[in-house]
């Protein structure tokens, strides 16, 4: 039932976790990737089913429509299921969920156990006056019961609203502070009176008895669900938290990463050029272009427009170290291709490596090869300037060891540097090529 | 040929030319100079040097116009291609035309002596530009046009490995020398790889070489 033509929900959210992909097939979603999020923006209740749709990639209205049609199986278990769902998962942008709050309200607790009290006792009233019809339908409700109180006493104000929102046709007293009271008891009164009536008509039809046995079984899965549902949940939560700090990890890399090829490669400049204000104010104006569009528009400062190729981002490497360091680079391209987020990363690295060429190297030009192979692109770097000895690089030099070598590490290529004193220095980039990626383009 | 090698300069621009022939000095003997297409042919029918400097853009008819006149009538000419700008169907169109290579202007002078030096000498010269371009042109394409009948000898029609290889150096920057010592070859074997493809590049059929050449103009 998924939706295969919704792909603009598919990618909603999509970057932090985009390169999830991989990994084992029941780990890997169709949906964000990310970890179950009840979705605020699209709910009508508490937003389960929109947070289910955008996690797996289903469309939103067949998860409804299932929703409902689950529903009507008379045991019922589905309404509390949901209610349940609705607490125990966090809401997109949170890290704890409804319950966990709820933990804390021992007011919440004690009213909700003794409202479900409550509903028991009658419930059980109204078994022994109907013969025992109820318990298939009903007795789930104590859990939906308890549940909403919990949400409405621990929800964040939104959520409060919602359930007003629900509950307003049941209870809709012009004065809001009369209102509470009154809608609870008017609440309690019409579901009594609901499932009342709609036990009579189940017992009435000697038909429908035929279906005791299953809500019977219907029943005890659902027990069982409510007893390790929650461990479930939170194992599944625990797993995919886990998950999503390796991506904040990674992220938090990228950004140092960032900020190492433009802040502090400008910066160092500024200091090197210090006797020179024009340059010096060009170079500031120059990084505050890109520090803006980076944060502002989303668009890395060194990486390139989404459309284009390949061999246009050499050109914008070649084009900026040219005119920021003075340096002429020759730049061959051997092919083309579209950039991905992973040939982005193989051009951030190729930038750098040749911003460090262009600044220490000391070589009077600097080439930039890069080559399209079927199945990989490669990139080398290449200066015939002072060179160095790479392991006497100390570790806290953040040049190639993160932005060239982490970078490409990250995202699956290979990043190796030959040099040595007087040598000149060669940074070789290869990068595999996704197998979705379109076959080699050739302008 | 002993000494030096005799050079004539065909460049529409002056400064250029002037520039060249103080830069390379003694290196070589500058034995004529010209314009322009006309001119040009003039020239090199009566000076008959080793080699011509070949400004792939003149005015009247490009470098190719110059090399399609001389090339029947002095076969012992060879022709260097110089440009400022690398239009990829410009620079092979000059090779395919009969140059013995090229490179860009941009070129250091010591390079550029040594270009000259390797052209008399019948070696084959790539700029990294042009080993690039060489590598696109020939890189796996798909099956060969129904319209053009293939080469009469395939192999034409492909790189060695190990002539990509050499390609992929030049076009990283690297020196004979340099190739010479990364591959553990000789500098004569890098040359005669070079002047391989040279050969390739200027007898394939290969269709792709002009198609590859004319869809390049397009971006």
């Amino acid at each position: 039932m998924g939706s295969v033509e919704e792909p603009a929900r598919w990618h909603r959210g999509d970057e932090p976790f985009g390169h999830w992909h991989r990994g084992p097939f029941w780990l890997r979603h169709r949906g964000t990737g990310g970890p179950l999020r009840r979705d605020t923006a699209e709910r009508l209740a508490g937003g389960v089913a929109s947070g289910l749709a955008v996690w797996r990639g289903f469309n939103i209205t067949t998860v409804r429509i299932v929703f409902v049609l689950v529903c009507l199986i008379p045991s019922g278990f589905c309404v509390p299921l949901y209610v349940v769902a609705w607490l125990l998962i966090p809401a997109a942008g949170e890290d704890t969920s409804i319950g966990h709050r709820a933990r804390s309200d021992s007011r919440g607790i004690a009213l909700a156990a003794g409202l479900a009290t409550l509903l028991a006792f009658l419930l059980f009233v109204a078994n022994v006056v109907g013969n025992g019809w109820v318990d298939s339908y009903a007795w789930p409700q104590l859990v939906t019961v308890a549940g909403l109180v919990l949400i409405w006493r621990n929800g964040s104000p939104e959520e409060q609203a919602t359930l007003r929102r629900l509950a307003e046709p049941l209870g809709s007293a012009p004065n809001p502070a009369a209102r509470t009271r009154w809608s609870a008891i008017r609440l309690a009164v019409a579901g009594v009176l609901i499932l009342g009536g709609a036990g009579w008509l189940a017992s009435a039809h000697e038909s429908l008895a035929l279906l005791r046995p299953l809500g019977a079984v219907l029943l005890v899965i659902a027990g069982i669900v409510l007893v390790l549902g929650p461990w479930w949940l939170r194992i599944a939560r625990d797993l995919s938290m886990e998950r999503q700090a390796k991506v904040r990890a990674e992220e938090r890399a990228d950004i140092s990463a960032q900020v190492h090829d433009s802040v502090l490669q400008t910066l160092a400049l500024i200091q090197r050029r210090a006797d020179d204000p024009q340059k010096v104010i060009q170079l500031a104006r120059l990084q505050e272009r890109e520090l803006r569009s980076w944060l502002f528009e989303g668009r890395a400062p060194n990486e390139a427009d989404e459309d284009m190729t390949l061999a246009a981002g050499v050109r914008q490497i070649q084009q900026d170290v040219e005119a920021r360091y003075g340096v002429p680079v020759e730049a061959v391209t051997v092919g083309d291709c579209e950039l991905d987020e992973n040939l982005n990363g193989l051009l951030a690295a190729a930038r750098e490596a040749t911003v460090n060429a262009a600044k220490w190297s000391g070589a009077s030009v600097i080439s930039l090869f890069a080559e399209v192979e079927p199945d990989s692109v490669s990139v080398v770097v290449r200066d015939r300037g002072k060179g160095f000895v790479p392991a006497a690089v100390p570790a806290d030099r953040k040049g190639l060891a993160e932005s060239v070598h982490g970078r490409m590490a990250r995202r699956g290529g290979t990043a190796e540097v030959v040099s040595g004193p007087g040598e000149g220095t060669k940074v070789t980039l290869k990068m595999p090529r996704s197998a979705a990626d379109s076959p080699a383009r050739r302008p | 040929m002993s000494g030096v090698p005799r050079v004539v300069l065909v460049d529409d621009h002056g400064l250029f030319r002037s520039g060249v022939r103080a830069e390379l000095g003694r290196q070589v003997e500058v034995v004529g100079e010209a314009d322009d297409v006309q001119p040009a042919i003039e020239v090199i029918s009566s000076a008959q040097p080793d080699v011509v400097l070949l400004d792939v853009h003149l005015p009247g008819g490009g470098g190719q116009a110059v090399l399609q006149a001389i090339k029947p009538l002095y076969p012992s000419v060879r022709f260097l291609a110089l440009s400022a700008s690398d239009a990829p169907e410009d620079v092979i169109a000059v090779i395919r035309a009969g140059a013995r290579g090229y490179v860009t202007k941009t070129i250091s002078t010591a390079e550029l002596a040594d270009a000259i030096r390797r052209v008399a000498a019948g070696d084959a010269v790539f700029s990294h530009r042009l080993a690039g371009f060489v590598l696109d042109a020939f890189a796996s394409g798909g099956p060969a046009d129904p319209g053009v009948k293939p080469s009469f000898d395939p192999e034409l029609d492909q790189l060695t490995s190990r002539e990509r290889e050499v390609l992929r150096l030049i076009a990283q920057g690297y020196t004979y020398k340099e190739i010479a010592r990364e591959l553990f070859i000789s500098v004569k074997t890098v040359e005669s790889h070079v002047s391989s493809v040279l050969r390739k590049l200027q007898l394939s059929s290969r269709h792709q070489l002009t198609r590859w050449a004319a869809e390049r103009r397009l971006t």
